[in-house]
């Protein structure tokens, strides 16, 4: 059947099961929404308010439902904008497919219009990306790109496609997804990379020695990181904890790998990490640590960290082995099989006096309350209390994410989304609103700070036109909070440039763009507002004013040994 | 911070536009300098083989080997052994030879370093030279004297002694394919 690129495109879209787009049209890209126009019935697009936006809803979307989100922007600075989303995709893990279209070929390199070396800029913030200069090339690509996406580790793929191509008509078959692997260039792919393309077993070997070494531990702490979220290896990581009989910390990124509230957790683990959980990697034996690539903010000194411990690595990217941390032994392989293949090997394990002596440190920061003003705790207390369990909670960065992390029991993959390894401010909104599209049936929870919601709060005029109903509790303490809690610990209380004394009002705000919202100073006011959001079926905005030194507790800084509390 | 030294790498990469810069950003992105590169086509004209030089430690060596793999337009990357490899660069050098005696002289010493004479003018010769980098700095040194007016180098390119090759299946080769193949 000959059809023109934008039609391939589409086709190569529906073939990848793909109901979802969240994009901004322009110029060059104008064919592609030509085309969008006659798949209107299959294809749903979000036009969102900016395409920063976009770019955190496709992601939010591709965290919340496992699948690959989609994403469109036009050249120049349609797609210069997506770039702190591909970004905060990459860094994250999260298999999203950027699609941009640039200038004709013959204005490339020239200066024009709108255009710009897209595929050179994203380079070190993408898993691959293509440019697209002939129209035979484009099935086949995009193909690869959704395959390259979800594939091992997941992240970003970009495709930038020149605009003569989207018009361009060529003979075109629609091959479906399971016979991609044998054609084109996925076949030439899989070929060249390995003999075997089918995932191969983790050598039988590697895991046996792995089982041994749990089984001789005396001190086991487990590490449940971003791994285990992305292969929804939650059921093996509770059958591996409760076997082993071992503690179990979290990262930031692995929120919801096991439940929250099993009694092997110990909450956090790093900078803001509980005591228990970094007071057990300091005092382990072995550390077992899976689908976590020991950041920053995890392992803060790498040369002190957990040094008198056996660390065994399982991960799926094989350049994650022994990148920050030296490790004794690793497993590379998907963490749902490695996990299995442990499981059925382990023997039950007791470990009761290295849990006693773990669990004698505090799991949960006991945070001080006073009545005067509304506390973190209060607010994170009453949404838990009355929100759905498996209500999906995003936040953006700063203090109210830590806080959220620490009061929130998430209990299943997909359930915490959050800009752990970029920290871009901003993510939030579009990533709740993402969340949501993909999840109509689950309350969508989106937490912010004062700081962050101002940066892409334009993304409300989407939440009203298509009705998104994400409830936005904004953390006001009239300060870049956490950078100020940075500020008087370590530059003597001189808060430069951190004092947000100036508006918008947020109610006011939420009015304008024709959504409900209160402002609320304590408990039963927050209790009233988060009854009136659940009713009401809307989007919904909570300003909650809080006190701008409160702090986030525990913290270790930045370089310094895990165990070694700045403040408790 | 750990020995900083020069290490060679061997890599087999897709003869395709942009894989040249996206492996060079990846070693620049590290912060290090590339000494030396070289590429071109090997018996297969779909695949290039490049050969790098670069200063650094070793934690950073194996930190810029793990990136290159998981590259999709990267087959295969080999740190080659110094000891264990056969490492050749091509030199060209234009030296000053206004007189009669000089001319003589710098023939001698070409012939001595099995150089060859590529081209001569009333004022100047020209010698192409190939070999390691111990070989090729020491005619440099020896022709310095006499004035060089232009010297270059092609660069490294490396190939290791005896039986083994790039394209042997290696554990490690395999977890990285594993990383890029679940599909």
């Amino acid at each position: 059947m000959r059809k023109n690129g934008s039609e391939i495109l589409m086709e190569c879209l529906l073939e990848q099961e793909v109901d979802t787009i969240f994009g901004y049209p322009g110029g060059t890209i104008i064919n592609v929404y030509d085309a969008l126009y006659q798949y209107k019935d299959r294809i749903r697009h979000i036009l969102t308010a900016h395409e920063q936006g976009a770019a955190h809803a496709a992601d939010g979307y591709a965290r919340a439902t496992g699948k690959v989100g989609v994403c469109f922007a036009t050249s120049g600075p349609g797609c210069t904008n997506l770039t702190t989303g591909i970004a905060t995709a990459h860094m994250d893990s999260s298999p999203v497919v950027f699609i941009t279209c640039n200038v004709q070929t013959f204005l490339m390199g020239k200066d024009s219009f709108q255009e710009i070396d897209i595929t050179g800029v994203t380079l070190p913030i993408v898993k691959n990306n293509y440019l697209v200069k002939r129209v035979e090339d484009l099935a086949d690509i995009v193909r690869e790109a959704f395959a390259i996406a979800r594939s091992g580790r997941p992240g970003p793929v970009l495709i930038d496609i020149v605009k003569e191509v989207t018009s361009a008509v060529t003979e075109f078959e629609s091959l479906p997804r399971r016979e991609h692997a044998s054609h084109g260039r996925l076949a030439a792919l899989l070929q060249r990379a390995s003999h075997d393309f089918r995932p191969p077993k983790p050598d039988t070997d590697d895991i046996d020695k792995l089982v041994e070494i749990l089984q001789n531990a005396e001190k086991p702490l487990i590490i449940t990181g971003g791994g285990v979220v992305r292969s929804r290896a939650h059921r093996e990581m509770l059958e591996l904890v409760e076997k082993l009989d071992a503690p179990v910390a979290v990262t930031v990124m692995g929120g919801g790998g096991i439940s929250g509230r099993h009694p092997l957790v110990t909450g956090m683990i790093g900078m803001h990490g509980s005591e228990a959980s970094n007071m057990a990697c300091g005092g382990c034996d072995v550390l077992l640590a899976v689908g976590c690539r020991f950041s920053d903010r995890v392992a803060l000194d790498p040369s002190t960290f957990a040094k008198q411990a056996k660390i065994v690595q399982i991960d799926i990217d094989r350049a994650e082995i022994n990148k920050n941390v030296e490790t004794y032994h690793h497993i590379v392989g998907d963490a749902k099989r490695v996990l299995q293949l442990v499981n059925e090997r382990l023997k039950p394990a007791n470990h009761d006096e290295w849990k006693k002596y773990v669990f004698s440190f505090k799991t949960e920061t006991e945070y001080a309350e006073s009545n005067a003003t509304l506390s973190p705790k209060q607010v994170l207390g009453t949404l838990v209390d009355m929100l759905p369990r498996d209500t999906i909670v995003a936040t953006d960065v700063g203090q109210h994410q830590m806080w959220t992390i620490q009061h929130f029991h998430f209990e299943y993959p997909g359930q915490l989304i959050t800009s752990g390894g970029f920290g871009a401010m901003g993510f939030g909104l579009g990533a709740a609103m993402g969340a949501k599209v993909g999840n109509p049936d689950k309350v969508v929870l989106h937490v912010t700070g004062d700081g962050s919601f101002r940066m892409n709060c334009n993304e409300l005029a989407t939440e009203q036109y298509y009705d998104i109903p994400v409830i936005t509790v904004i953390f006001n303490n009239g300060a870049l909070g956490m950078v100020r809690q940075w500020q008087t610990l370590t530059c003597g209380e001189r808060y430069s440039q951190t004092t947000l004394d100036r508006g918008p009002d947020f109610v006011a705000l939420a009015a304008a763009y024709g959504l409900q919202g209160r402002r609320v100073t304590n408990v039963e006011e927050l209790q009233a507002a988060v009854r009136e959001a659940l009713a009401c079926g809307h989007g919904y905005i909570i300003e909650c004013t809080i006190d701008m030194d409160e702090m986030v507790c525990p913290m270790v800084s930045g370089g310094s040994p895990i165990t070694q509390f700045l403040i408790h | 911070m750990e020995v900083v030294q020069k290490y060679t790498l061997a890599v087999l990469v897709e003869n395709e536009a942009g894989v040249l810069s996206q492996v060079s950003r990846l070693i620049a992105r590290k912060g290090f300098n590339i000494e030396s590169l070289t590429v071109g086509a090997t018996d297969n004209p779909a695949i290039s083989r490049m050969t790098i030089e670069v200063m650094t430690d070793e934690s950073h060596i194996t930190l810029i080997c793990n990136q290159l793999r998981k590259m999709f337009s990267v087959f295969s990357v080999k740190l080659l052994d110094p000891e264990q490899s056969i490492r050749r660069e091509l030199v060209l050098i234009k030296v000053s030879t206004p007189t009669h005696n000089e001319r003589n002289e710098v023939i001698q010493i070409a012939n001595i370093f099995r150089a060859s004479i590529i081209d001569v003018s009333h004022t100047t010769i020209t010698i192409s030279l190939i070999g390691d980098d111990s070989k090729t700095n020491a005619i440099e040194d020896l022709l310095r004297e006499f004035g060089i007016l232009e010297l270059l180098r092609t660069g490294i390119t490396a190939l290791e002694r005896g039986t083994h090759t790039i394209y042997e299946e290696t554990k490690e080769r395999g977890e990285f394919n594993y990383g890029k193949n679940v599909l």
